[in-house]
């Protein structure tokens, strides 16, 4: 078995319905998500998942230095930024990539797949 | 010992394939699976010259390579832990969750044409893993430097190997899907094999023969698929002409080709596809290149050839495919039908400076035309671009015949 991480990506800027369209849209791609999420713990792919505040509430720290350095604000300005994820075990690409669609419906956003190399 | 050499050469490239596969699916590595299949190579040009080629040359090099795999990876186990959990996954159970197909190159295709990789990555695998070409020969054939060839195969490989793309066939559900991906490889391979790359023989009929195969089978798998049934038809149907396309290392053209040399069991084959298809009425690409190669080998003389259908049939792959390849083949046929006049302005709006076939095209129309010093130019654009030395062969022949 694999982990694998599963990115969420969509747009930085939203609106008071998550750039979902509508208070309805916005209800439905929840209780989709929650199906899916329900549904990876049943099959045993579960690991751990969650949805992220905006990027615009997040802080860089370089700790490198004598001193940290904090600079308010994501690591890259981009338009589109990761809104959620999770981390599956999976025993193949292929059984992440179906998983993957499968989010990608439930959530509304396009999924980014990338395998761990190794857990600590 | 060259010829030796030479003769251990030829085993391993017509063995590499299903060396690489079955070494796949065993130890679950790629990279392994190469490093075995390389050291076995070593092994065989040492003791083959001397003690003669085995039996079994197959069955000596997979046992040979299975060896040397072991060896390494009971080294690796010792001295990497991480290595050793890595390698727990492989294939020791190669009859479970294998799908539909039991054949370890069929597995090892799909895997290279996986869709998580990028398609030109897809092709560069195959012809590597399953047609044994080098990075060199591969490069080559894509028009890209060596170490450009080399990163893209590797990163490939690395991605199969981190990712844990499958070594298997899709299940059943997902397989017309995959389908796609695999049929335009095959084809790919067929034709590197048809017109080879390279300064070795012409025509590689170890790579035509192997895409062959492997479609075969892929037909027996999905006989309802027509695209299915169109490739191996298109595959046939040209593989037929084969033994006629090359004298004396010069490439003969279709229309000056000698009929009987023909291989009538393979065109009788591919005509019963081509029907078949015709019957099952979901026309695809590789269908209406089959029905065009239909048109040629049901005609006993090339002035027989149906010159009007064969552009119909053009302009029907046009309408699912209006690219500028198919529009120059299609341009050739109109030269046959309408004259070289008509075909050449078709010709030279296409934006295929850069591809052998449209020089040889204009090559050809201009010397019908008889605007000679226009033609020598094209034959010699022709002759740079070809990579292919029966063509080189046949291009200076009709360069020289200019006066």
């Amino acid at each position: 078995m694999t982990h694998y991480l599963l990115t969420v990506h969509g747009p930085a800027e939203t609106d008071e319905y998550g750039n979902y369209g509508s208070k309805e849209e916005m209800e439905e791609a929840f209780a989709a998500t929650g199906a899916f999420n329900d549904k990876l713990r049943a099959d045993g792919y579960w690991v751990f998942a969650g949805g992220l505040q905006p990027a615009s509430t997040a802080t860089v720290v370089d700790g490198q230095g004598e001193t940290p350095v904090m600079t308010d604000g994501p690591y890259l300005e981009t338009k589109e930024v990761i809104g959620g994820f999770w981390v599956i075990d999976a025993p193949d690409l292929d059984v992440a990539l179906e998983l993957a669609a499968e989010g990608s419906m439930a959530c509304r956003g396009k999924v980014e797949v990338r395998p761990f190399d190794g857990l600590a | 010992m060259q010829g030796g050499t030479a003769a251990v050469e030829r085993v391993f490239r017509e063995e590499y394939g299903r060396l690489i596969a079955s070494l796949v699916r065993r130890f679950g590595d790629i990279d392994i699976a190469e490093e075995a299949a390389g050291e076995a190579f070593l092994a065989a040009v040492e003791k083959w010259p001397e003690s003669g080629t085995p039996p079994n040359p197959g069955g000596w090099l997979t046992t040979t390579a299975g060896n040397r795999a072991i060896d390494r990876i009971r080294r690796e186990k010792q001295r990497d832990a991480r290595h050793q959990a890595a390698l727990m996954y492989r294939d020791d159970t190669p009859d479970e969750h294998t799908g539909p197909v039991e054949d370890d190159r069929l597995r090892l295709l799909f895997t290279c044409c996986h869709p998580a990789l990028a398609p030109e990555a897809r092709i560069a695998l195959t012809l590597r893993l399953l047609g044994g070409l080098t990075v060199a020969q591969i490069a080559h054939a894509f028009l890209v430097p060596e170490t450009t060839m080399a990163q893209r195969i590797t990163r490939a490989k690395k991605k199969i190997a981190a990712a844990k793309v499958p070594y298997r066939v899709p299940e059943a559900a997902d397989l017309p899907e995959r389908l796609g991906g695999v049929l335009a490889v095959l084809f790919l391979v067929f034709n590197e094999g048809y017109l080879a790359t390279g300064d070795g023989d012409p025509v590689r009929a170890e790579l035509t023969g192997e895409a062959t195969r492997l479609t075969r089978v892929l037909r027996q798998l999905l006989p309802e698929e027509a695209e299915v049934a169109g490739l191996l038809g298109l595959l046939l149907l040209t593989e037929a002409r084969r033994e006629a396309r090359v004298r004396n290392g010069q490439l003969v053209p279709l229309g000056e080709q000698d009929r009987a040399g023909w291989d009538r069991g393979l065109i009788a084959e591919g005509h019963e596809l081509v029907r078949e298809c015709l019957a099952i009425n979901r026309p695809g690409r590789y269908q209406i290149l089959a029905a065009i190669n239909a048109v040629h080998t049901d005609a006993p003389t090339a002035s027989d050839t149906d010159w009007s259908q064969v552009v119909a049939l053009y302009d029907q792959l046009t309408r699912l495919d209006p690219s500028p390849i198919v529009a120059l083949n299609r341009a050739v046929a109109v030269a046959e039908l309408d004259g070289p006049t008509v075909a050449l302005t078709l010709v030279d709006r296409l934006p295929l400076t850069g591809y052998h076939a449209w020089h040889v095209a204009r090559a050809d129309m201009l010397r019908r035309l008889g605007r000679t010093a226009e033609a020598k130019e094209s034959y010699d654009a022709a002759i740079a671009a070809t990579q292919n030395s029966a063509e080189r062969a046949y291009l200076s022949m009709k360069r020289g015949e200019l006066v």
